[in-house]
């Protein structure tokens, strides 16, 4: 199954919000996180997730600094901020009310599949 | 040796792939080191997988994505890196851009060519340039270059025809309000409304140049970038047109030809407004090029502006003297504000948001604040004899125009402190510089409007 463009931008925000807030962590950690809580059903372009995390950071959800892979390279982590949980929960009203309107939509229209 | 051969060609392909990132003008070198320690996580992850070296660079090449998609992205999240991903332009564009790039010279020609023309006009119906009609010439200055200017931003941008509307209303106003007062000989007033206007109709190509985005702080901050670089390409071309009118004068000489009312009367006044539009058609065409200049050069004067002023307010403290009230003294402060506040937005606009405090946020700060105690020491002492001295219309504009830029620098100063201490984000220096813009603008607009009639046109 294929998740409509809009709908992975959409959502990119408060999943990369939620799995930042799990604990510091770093891009590519990021996106194994985002293929295991999806089941693989949310495929991200890698290079994309990076502005999303700039943009994240800029609008001060999210910290970054500079530190060391264990082999020793140079790794940018990144950290919640008290914002960036405000916003975090803010978009789970969010979704939360968007989700109970579909689930009330998709009970109506086709009462219990199976 | 074979062993270490797959690695090693690894190495290879990794380095040109950073290498060609790199290019990408919207792509930071911190990001490049970003994106390639996700490039590796990525192959070791494969080559666990028990993929051969080239087919896991390959794979991983893949996962990330279209260097163009990428890059525009970058550009997207850094709104001020947007202009270098126009005109980074993939090769596939490149001939529609020189198409493009050859209208727009054509354009910027005409407007150019135009906005010279316009100097002369009023002369077509005999007012000259020099002697008692001099006055229209300086209060009309702002109409000469600043509509074309706005005609071109209009063109390149494609504004509707509802904000072409009323940019057209206000450059109508301006004429008359320019042209309408009845000023006494020598008037104040005109003065300072002829060096006012151009200020309040410079909002007017603010707003042209956003081209619908006025309202977004980012697209403020361009426009800030923009007059900033500007100036600098004006005033490198008034140097190159001081020395062609110094060389074309002293030629003519040499062959016993007067050539003084050639230079006078047609290249400097045609060349100044022209070359408004040529600068303007610079700044957006070759960014690349002042781009690296502007930060340079405040980074060069920011200390030693700094230095001065620390100097001066220790050596005014050590001696315990007073400044001492001159006529003029106020509009020297307030030019003092204007330089600081000068170097302030331009390192403002020219910073990467979301770049680490450094040591020259620090002296940055310490040059807004020494400038607000000398202003706030003169100040004082003008407010101790105000009376005694009267309200003169350039006083009451020194005094508008020093509260203006007090408020602007004593928050900034606030905010950046905030951001240094920790406390606050870079950000809200940005927009409060940008959500300030148009106030510049209000009390130019007061002085053109109010001030005339309010000091009887003296």
């Amino acid at each position: 199954m294929d998740i409509a463009k809009d709908l992975v931008a959409a959502s990119a925000t408060p999943l990369v919000l939620a799995i930042v807030a799990e604990g510091d962590t770093y891009g590519y950690a990021l996106l194994k996180r985002v293929a295991e809580l999806s089941g693989g059903q949310l495929q991200w372009t890698d290079g994309m997730l990076y502005p999303v995390l700039h943009r994240l950071e800029r609008h001060g959800y999210i910290a970054g600094r500079w530190g060391e892979s264990e082999t020793g390279r140079r790794r940018k982590y990144y950290g919640i901020t008290a914002a960036g949980r405000a916003a975090l929960a803010d978009q789970r009203r969010q979704w939360q009310a968007v989700d109970a309107a579909l689930r009330t939509a998709w009970f109506a229209a086709a009462p219990a599949p199976g | 040796m074979t062993q270490a051969e797959p690695a090693h060609t690894l190495e290879q392909h990794i380095g040109a792939w950073r290498e060609f990132l790199r290019r990408r003008c919207a792509i930071e070198p911190a990001d490049v080191a970003e994106l390639e320690d996700h490039l590796r996580g990525q192959i070791a992850a494969l080559l666990d997988a028990g993929l051969a070296a080239d087919e896991a660079f390959l794979v991983a090449i893949k996962r990330m994505g279209a260097q163009d998609a990428i890059a525009g992205e970058f550009a997207r999240a850094h709104s001020e890196r947007l202009w270098k991903q126009l005109f980074a332009a993939p090769d596939g564009a490149a001939a529609a851009g020189r198409t493009a790039a050859r209208r727009e010279g054509i354009v910027v020609f005409a407007l150019a060519a135009a906005a010279a023309l316009a100097v002369k006009v009023p002369a077509l119906f005999g007012v000259a340039m020099m002697g008692p009609d001099a006055g229209f010439y300086a209060r009309n200055l702002g109409l000469f270059a600043l509509p074309l200017l706005t005609a071109y931003f209009v063109w390149k941008r494609g504004l509707d025809w509802r904000t072409c509307g009323w940019l057209a209303l206000c450059f109508a106003t301006a004429a008359v309000v320019a042209n309408i007062f009845p000023f006494a000989p020598d008037a104040n007033t005109e003065v300072l409304l002829a060096l006012h206007l151009p200020i309040a109709l410079w909002l007017a190509v603010g707003v042209a140049y956003a081209g619908g985005r006025w309202g977004q702080s980012a697209a403020r901050m361009d426009f800030v970038r923009f007059s900033s670089e500007l100036f600098i390409y004006y005033t490198l071309m008034a140097l190159g047109g001081g020395v062609l009118a110094m060389f074309t004068t002293a030629m003519f000489k040499a062959i016993g030809v007067d050539a003084g009312w050639l230079v006078g009367q047609w290249l400097l006044p045609c060349g100044a407004a022209g070359a408004v539009i040529v600068g303007a058609w610079l700044v957006e065409a070759k960014q690349g090029v002042i781009e690296t200049m502007a930060p340079v050069l405040t980074r060069l004067f920011t200390p030693l502006f700094a230095a001065t002023l620390i100097v001066f307010l220790a050596t005014m403290a050590w001696t315990g003297r007073g400044i001492d009230i001159e006529r003029n003294f106020l509009i020297a402060f307030d030019l003092l504000l204007v330089v600081v506040l000068g170097l302030l937005v331009y390192s403002v606009s020219a910073r990467d948001p979301g770049a680490p405090r450094g040591p020259f946020d620090f002296l940055l700060v310490a040059l807004v604040i020494s400038a607000l105690i000398a202003d706030g020491v003169a100040l004082a002492a003008i407010a101790a004899r105000i009376s005694e001295f009267g309200f003169t219309p350039n006083r009451v504009a020194a005094l508008g125009e020093n509260a203006v830029l007090l408020v602007n620098l004593a928050w900034s100063a606030w905010l950046y402190a905030g951001f240094l201490r920790g406390r606050g984000r870079f950000a809200a220096v940005e927009r409060w510089q940008t959500a300030y813009v148009p106030v510049y603008a209000a009390w130019a607009a007061i002085v053109v409007v109010v001030f005339p009639p309010a000091f009887g046109f003296g």
